[in-house]
């Protein structure tokens, strides 16, 4: 009985998260311009679509932020996180502490935030202005996800290797690169998911004649929804399942590697 | 030591330069005027009727999508944690997937539902049912916010009552509490950190949304964000606009403090 209930409540919550999805997809497949009347089969709104220069621009500019801006917070943050193991434990709770804020606050406070500073500082709004945005809160992800794994152990197997004759350099790629690799990788991988899925920050950081897909969604809903974006909606959904099947049939074969 | 302070340089920088100074440059531009003297004009312009009525209304709208999402995501969290497939993660997996969609685009799937030529408009139509007006009403704000924040607190909760320990509750069961007392005082005191997480994680974004209500409400219904966001960009009045973000982000330091108290792990639970 209880059982029944609980499966029931799974469908109806997954009914709910799912039906607006599922419209859109299937409405991408509509033949006719309106959201109530299916009219038949078409793909012409793909079509659409990848014709859309304005669209690819946006695609281009979401991603290549988003691999850059996950490079360099990765980078940032790794060291970060080395530099403040250094440090007394009131100064790093002071960074921490500062850390935390991009991850905490409003997005639109972010996002005003870092526009007073452009403007303030005459940094002219653009490419770069939004990659330095983006840098600024996917930093704290790629802290919190390092951090955690550098123990005291680490350390001390870093020393030994010294002793034992390895160089620096050498030490830290066979020592500590390894240890820390899980968390620099998934704080590269939420970084990078952050990035493209950013909008508020994106919106107030940006110039003029610059788009990620975000901002380009945005404008368009304002003039009026076009079924093109029910084709792009349809195509974010299955790169996103198809990403995250991956993910998790490595993470589960690791898993069971591991055990 | 692998450690050297200098690492952490370029991290230092990027928090001066993309945290403390922007911030300041919040605080500075909210207490000056146009001329640049100093004035306190933008910080009292909220209890301007408009502005005091569009803070009323996003408290409010905020405070019922969190208490929503909140009534919505406990059930699900512990039939998660009691599911075979919550451990496998199938379920968890189908509770992030909509996360990785655009919000944007998730929130323009309620335009098309809701819209007077919507997909649900047609339905009762097709019905013989008179078609209903329901875009444009904060009711269709607070059902794009559950919608495109229930993720966000389903999953600090399932992190804490998966971790909840079986034997707690069996002995709380052994020692003849009944079934109401053990979730009161053994499974809601124990989920209290995810719960907490979970609520600043809906609220904050509620109360400063500006897109949902600009998506949902047709650009009738303000909403602090979306006083702010006109002040930033459409009447380019930044010492305004960042005046009233100020007094909003009180609010949003009440949370962040309260999550502080309750919630040990430093926002470990966030990522």
């Amino acid at each position: 009985m209880k059982k029944t209930l609980g499966r029931i409540y799974v469908l109806i919550i997954l009914l709910f998260l799912y039906m607006p999805i599922l419209t859109l997809i299937v409405l991408s497949f509509n033949d006719a311009k309106s959201m109530s009347v299916w009219t038949g089969f078409s793909l012409h709104w793909y079509q659409e679509l990848f014709q859309s220069r304005l669209m690819m621009g946006a695609v281009v500019n979401t991603f290549s932020i988003a691999i850059l801006a996950a490079l360099i917070a990765t980078v940032i943050g790794t060291m970060g996180v080395l530099g403040m193991a250094a440090m007394k434990q009131r100064q790093e709770n002071v960074l921490m502490g500062l850390n935390n804020i991009p991850m905490l606050n409003a997005d639109i406070v972010t996002g005003i935030a870092l526009m007073l500073f452009f403007l303030m500082v005459r940094w002219p709004r653009g490419y770069m202005s939004i990659l330095f945005a983006h840098t600024v809160f996917c930093i704290p992800y790629v802290i919190l996800s390092v951090k955690p794994r550098l123990n005291k152990n680490t350390d001390k197997l870093f020393e030994a290797a010294l002793d034992l004759g390895a160089s620096e350099r050498y030490a830290f790629r066979k020592i500590v690169l390894p240890e820390l690799r899980p968390g620099i990788m998934s704080g590269f991988l939420l970084s990078f998911t952050m990035s493209v899925d950013d909008f508020i920050i994106t919106y107030f950081t940006r110039g003029a004649g610059i788009n990620t897909i975000s901002t380009l969604i945005y404008s368009e809903v304002k003039i009026g929804i076009r079924p093109s974006l029910f084709a792009l909606s349809t195509i974010v959904f299955v790169v996103a399942l198809v990403v995250l099947i991956t993910v998790n049939l490595r993470q589960s074969r690791q898993d069971r590697a591991a055990a | 030591m692998i450690a050297k302070k200098r690492f952490a340089a370029p991290f230092i920088i990027w928090i001066i330069a993309g945290t403390v100074i922007p911030l300041a440059s919040i605080a500075y531009y909210g207490f000056s005027s146009r001329d640049g003297g100093f004035t306190f004009s933008n910080i009292t312009a909220m209890f301007q009727h408009d502005h005091m009525q569009a803070l009323g209304l996003s408290l409010l709208l905020a405070v019922i999508s969190t208490i929503i999402c909140l009534l919505l995501a406990f059930p699900m969290a512990m039939v998660l944690r009691d599911s075979k497939y919550g451990k496998q993660g199938f379920l968890i997996f189908v509770i992030i997937l909509p996360m990785w969609m655009n919000f944007l685009l998730r929130t323009m799937a309620w335009q098309v539902l809701l819209e007077r030529q919507g997909v649900i408009n047609g339905l009762l139509a097709a019905a013989g049912l008179p078609r209903q007006e329901m875009m444009n009403t904060p009711g269709a704000i607070v059902l794009g916010m559950v919608y495109d924040f229930l993720p966000f607190m389903i999953l600090p909760i399932y992190n804490t009552v998966s971790k909840i320990d079986n034997h707690l509750i069996e002995a709380a069961y052994d020692l003849g509490a009944s079934k109401a007392m053990t979730f009161a005082r053994v499974v809601l005191p124990l989920s209290v950190p995810g719960i907490v997480s979970g609520i600043t994680m809906v609220f904050i974004p509620a109360l400063t949304t500006f897109v949902i209500s600009n998506m949902l409400g047709g650009g009738k219904i303000n909403l602090i964000g979306n006083i702010i966001e006109q002040e930033f960009t459409v009447n380019s009045n930044w010492y305004l606009g960042s005046g009233l973000s100020l007094v909003m982000m009180v609010f949003i330091i009440f949370s962040m403090v309260l999550l502080q108290k309750f919630d040990k792990t430093g926002g470990a639970n966030l990522i």
